[in-house]
């Protein structure tokens, strides 16, 4: 009976995290096999997915070879920059008035902050196609740009949010009773506190526009992102420099994860410190050079 | 006086975008289901309400099926979802960031290139296909790839961290003291579970299958890639009508009601529950 019970009382204590370590291999086998495949020697410079012929760091060497792949991953990337860069703006802007301010519309905005992160990518790409073509405008670059500003704003305001919600505004005060402008208390307390939410946030609207294939597929015209390209050139072999962007993109994004993350703690940290009081109240001599 | 309209100014932008690019194009989406013609003689408007009754007929076959794969995969990401976030939330320890991390990481690799990934793995020479077979889960002749199997799996794969996060940020706010109160009443354990914890854990429940179930709903890549053409859903009867057919009016139609439906899902369920599931966090409540 013992015997039979210590098996199962280990299983019970270690059983969840014993799943959660396979659950989150499976999550990843995806990415190992892009990486693996990305040094497969294959006869035809094509993705084969077998690993007969070894291994080889030829298509690393040549990672750059392709010229229309390397036209589509600049588009991706120019496109990326920019819809970072105005979807970041306008939903910080945002993200300040729905945490800072009570006004009347306010559910309102919410509702319409909410919706198009829970409309499926086919329906958005095809109103946004319905509308280009009631205007006959020509679908390329620029239909591409405001598509994918609109998506990422959403996911933008959410992040700056919830970075938001906790913040001390104490240091806000501190600042205007040191005779701060409000605008320099933004710009000296506000924004420096703020900037790794905001970060984040650049962060994940960089992911999702370089990411999109379903609306960019409605809205692109003749213009080719990198999802675009591999979806194109999928029906006829995959060249196997596709997998050694998408690794090189995924370590750059990891990267650039683990640096905001690292700033995050830090700012958190100095945060802390500067809202903790002095302990003791009144110093003792020589306590300050301990601490 | 100018202090009250300070938040306007800064919604002003952003909400102006949404609502010329998001609720406009709605609009404009409508306009083009109510015409009728052909694409060489045009698209002239003139209310042909018909096009929606047709385009739900003419496709039922895909409509049921996306509504039956969207709603397997759902109910299995729930099931693969529930444990680890439960596990990630109270068991990681200092791991936790570093699990949290790998659960997102799929999406820092391109969408389309993970399920081409899939495909690879699911293809009739890879040895998890040998696996299936000689363990007769497969037929020794049978495939894979090209199945109703294969299209649910890419869909779970590809929509889990759609139900694993809200699913955390719910459990990680759990008051752990509630289940140590049930358990210090005599509960067992499986009834703390099915009595506290679950209850408590339903919002989350509840935002992870919408956030999982809408998107996998109106998907077309997973059909594409790893079904066949049996396995087609809405999502590419939309994209081949309107990229391929241009048979825009009957598109625009059945993407329409798809919108409709979804919106009308999503606003019930904002109004029991409030906004906060999808902003994540929870005191954006049912104001």
């Amino acid at each position: 009976m013992a015997a039979l019970s210590r098996p199962w009382a280990w299983l019970r204590r270690n059983g969840l995290p014993i799943y959660a370590g396979f659950a989150v291999a499976y999550m990843l086998i995806p990415i190992v096999v892009i990486a693996v495949f990305s040094f497969g020697d294959t006869p035809r410079d094509r993705l084969t997915f077998g690993l007969d012929d070894g291994f080889t760091l030829e298509y690393w060497e040549s990672a750059f070879a392709i010229r229309e792949l390397n036209d589509a991953l600049f588009t991706s990337l120019r496109l990326a920059a920019l819809s970072t860069v105005v979807s970041t703006v306008l939903g910080t802007l945002m993200a300040l008035a729905l945490v800072r301010h009570r006004f009347r519309a306010r559910r309102a905005a919410n509702l319409l902050i909410v919706i198009p992160m829970a409309t499926p990518e086919v329906v958005i790409g095809a109103a946004l196609l319905s509308m280009f073509i009631y205007y006959t405008l020509a679908l390329g670059f620029t239909t591409l740009l405001i598509a994918h500003i609109m998506f990422s704003i959403s996911f933008v305001v959410v992040v700056v949010r919830s970075r938001l919600i906790g913040f001390d505004r104490s240091l806000e005060e501190a600042a205007a009773d040191l005779g701060a402008t409000p605008f320099t208390a933004f710009r000296t307390v506000t924004l420096p506190l703020l900037a790794p939410g905001i970060m984040a946030a650049a962060l994940l609207a960089f992911a999702l526009s370089i990411d999109d294939f379903v609306i960019s597929n409605f809205n692109s015209g003749i213009e080719v992102t990198f999802p675009l390209y591999v979806y194109g050139v999928s029906l006829r072999g995959i060249p196997v420099q596709v997998n050694v962007l998408a690794t090189m993109l995924f370590a750059v994004t990891v990267l650039a994860i683990a640096l905001v993350l690292v700033q995050q703690r830090r700012a958190e940290r100095l945060a802390a410190r500067v809202s903790e009081p002095q302990q003791p109240p009144i110093p003792a001599p020589g306590a300050a050079a301990t601490s | 006086m100018r202090q009250r309209r300070v938040p306007y100014w800064l919604l002003g932008p952003g909400l102006l975008w949404l609502f010329i690019f998001f609720v406009v194009p709605m609009y404009f989406m409508g306009e083009l289901a109510l015409r009728s013609g052909s694409l060489t003689t045009g698209f002239a408007f003139d209310w042909a309400w018909s096009n929606f009754p047709d385009s739900l007929s003419g496709n039922t076959e895909q409509i049921l099926r996306s509504v039956y794969y969207a709603g397997v995969a759902t109910i299995l990401a729930l099931l693969i979802a529930y444990p680890l976030a439960y596990a990630i939330a109270f068991r990681a320890g200092r791991f936790k960031l570093l699990l949290l991390f790998a659960v997102i990481a799929p999406f820092f690799t391109t969408y389309l290139i993970r399920t081409i990934a899939w495909k690879t793995i699911l293809s009739d020479s890879s040895p998890i296909v040998d696996v299936l077979q000689t363990l007769a889960l497969v037929p020794e002749d049978g495939r894979v790839l090209a199945t109703s199997g294969a299209v649910i799996a890419g869909l779970t794969y590809n929509f889990l961290p759609f139900m694993i996060l809200p699913l955390y940020a719910n459990l990680e706010r759990l008051d752990l003291r509630l289940i140590e109160a049930a358990r210090d009443l005599y509960s067992s354990s499986r009834q703390a579970f099915l009595r506290v914890t679950l209850p408590l854990t339903m919002p989350g429940i509840v935002a992870g299958v919408l956030l999982t179930f809408i998107p996998a709903f109106g998907d077309y890549i997973n059909a594409q890639l790893l079904g066949g053409t049996q396995q087609a859903m809405v999502g590419n009867v939309i994209q081949s009508l309107y990229l391929t057919q241009r048979d825009y009016p009957e598109a625009a139609a059945l993407s329409f009601l798809m919108m409709a439906l979804i919106l009308a899902v999503v606003t019930l369920y904002i109004r029991f529950a409030g906004t906060g599931a999808f902003m994540g966090d929870a005191d954006e409540g049912k104001a």
